[in-house]
């Protein structure tokens, strides 16, 4: 299939009720950090985008969103395909990104690019979604903080090492930083800002 | 479903409810802070609960199952119309039993039952800032947010003291929410504030004409403002329940005639109905029909 129509085809089948499922798995996800939701629906996503990152772009993204793209992603079918489907412009400021998508493999050397929202506006913030490897397997990580009763543990396969020392410096900008959604494949887990991480 | 093709699935149109989304998810992610959000013309006036119903209208899905509730009651002017209007216009199942509900919005109370993993609060909400009253200016109140100034709310309770002996404030009283944002809890009585608290259900506010939209997540500490010396306290009610014997619960205080006659029940209509369904009594509920006859 050649780039075009990989571009234009795919999408959510029913638009409206896909999206309300999309939004209350993200929306438990993010009241709810740690906890994996797995996207069913096929939504005919071009590699090397996620089935569950391009979920949360087709419900999430419009022409209110600049959204940043990592470099495999900018170069694939998958920038057109955001583009077709939601009408987001795809920005290669990060800094004025509403949504980064980044594919799996590439570490994030900084959030610090990335809007962090000022102390008067602390929502206008990037939300980074990040594939990793998988979900509910590899390294245990120990979260902490607002929708965890006490302290719950994930296991996350192919985080960058970097990942909870560019986390602790995110958590110390608070009320300031980026909102983070790790997706691998058909799942995702959600990480706001005041979740707090600790390597088991 | 011939009625329900001349809208949109509840009623507001996709980009709304991705706006109004964003806007949630940002709110959950920084728990107690108000998130400016686009809010819409609702066919219903401000003041009715449109934040609420435009928050209630971007999460609910098919599968849900609707309560609302008006101080506590299920069959007032204000929820029964919003019930009525998400019946029209998203087609979903509606209940008054909170622990049938997935989505519950209300008009200042908290029900009585506690609410469970699952469940989504919604709160109509009339003043979002907590500070707006002590500080008219939008860009001050923001200051104050940003630089966790909020010692004029402690003056505020401390003036209270001085004046009348206590904390006056018994409605929309201040909480700091995750140790960081004091928020305004909606005029809910006090006595509803430790339910925020560790709650388990996730807690969503929506305030139409300010367009601000704010969430507790769920087990997030929610803590009401006050002093060693003079700790919060919830109201407390002398008699039980009239109707149906309940203590240690909120109750509306009615009149009855011109002479001074007047009695307590429960606000909260279910758990009131569930009780009393349960065979509990109160001293003023009508005799049994058996026992009437």
């Amino acid at each position: 299939m050649n780039i075009k129509t990989q571009a234009l085809s795919g999408g959510f089948q029913e638009p409206v009720f896909h999206s309300q499922g999309v939004f209350r798995m993200l929306m438990d996800g993010m009241a709810r950090p740690g906890t994996v939701h797995t996207i069913a629906m096929d939504i005919g996503q071009p590699e090397p985008l996620g089935q569950a990152a391009g979920a949360i772009a087709l419900t999430l993204c419009d022409h209110d969103t600049p959204t940043w793209l990592s470099a495999g992603l900018l170069k694939s079918p998958a920038a057109e395909w955001i583009g077709f489907h939601t009408g987001a412009p795809i920005t290669r400021e990060k800094a004025e990104s509403r949504f980064a998508f980044v594919e799996a493999g590439v570490a994030p050397s900084s959030f610090g690019l990335f809007a962090a929202g000022t102390q008067e506006y602390p929502d206008r913030s990037t939300t980074l979604v990040i594939e990793i490897g998988a979900l509910g397997q590899g390294q245990a990580l120990t979260l902490k903080g607002p929708g965890i009763q006490q302290t719950t543990t994930v296991k996350l396969k192919g985080l960058p090492e970097v990942f909870p020392r560019l986390w602790a410096d995110n958590r110390a900008l608070f009320p300031r930083g980026v909102d983070v959604i790790l997706t691998a494949g058909k799942s995702l887990l959600c990480l706001p800002r005041t979740t707090q991480i600790a390597v088991q | 479903m011939t009625e329900l093709a001349t809208y949109n699935f509840a009623y507001l149109d996709e980009q709304t409810k991705r706006m109004i989304r964003r806007a949630i998810l940002k709110a959950i992610a920084i728990p107690g802070y108000q998130v400016p959000f686009a809010s819409r013309e609702m066919p219903m006036p401000y003041g009715w609960g449109t934040g609420g119903v435009q928050v209630t209208a971007s999460i609910i899905g098919p599968e849900d199952v609707l309560k609302v509730i008006d101080q506590g009651a299920d069959d007032t002017t204000n929820a029964v119309s919003i019930r009525a209007f998400f019946q029209k216009v998203a087609n979903v199942a509606v209940t008054t039993h909170t622990k049938d509900a997935t989505i519950i919005q209300t008009r200042h109370r908290i029900p009585e039952q506690q609410l469970e993993k699952g469940q989504v609060l919604v709160y109509q909400v009339p003043i979002p800032e907590p500070l707006r009253f002590l500080e008219p200016r939008e860009t001050e109140t923001r200051k104050m947010h940003a630089l966790e100034e909020y010692g004029l709310m402690h003056v505020k309770l401390y003036e209270d003291i001085a004046r009348h002996g206590r904390i006056s404030t018994t409605y929309a009283y201040p909480v700091k929410v995750a140790g960081r944002y004091v928020m305004d809890p909606s005029p809910t009585p006090k006595f509803d504030n430790p339910k925020m608290h560790m709650s388990e259900a996730l807690q969503l506010f929506g305030a139409g004409r300010e367009k601000r939209i704010y969430a507790v997540p769920p087990y997030t500490d929610v803590v009401s403002l006050d002093f060693e010396d003079y700790p919060f306290e919830i109201q407390k009610f002398e008699q039980p329940c009239a109707l149906c014997g309940a203590q240690g619960v909120y109750l509306d205080e009615v009149v009855l005639d011109d002479k001074g006659g007047r009695m307590f029940v429960c606000s909260d209509t279910d758990h009131c109905e569930d009780r009393r369904e349960h065979g509990h009594a109160g001293e003023m509920l009508a005799p049994a029909k058996e026992a009437a006859e």
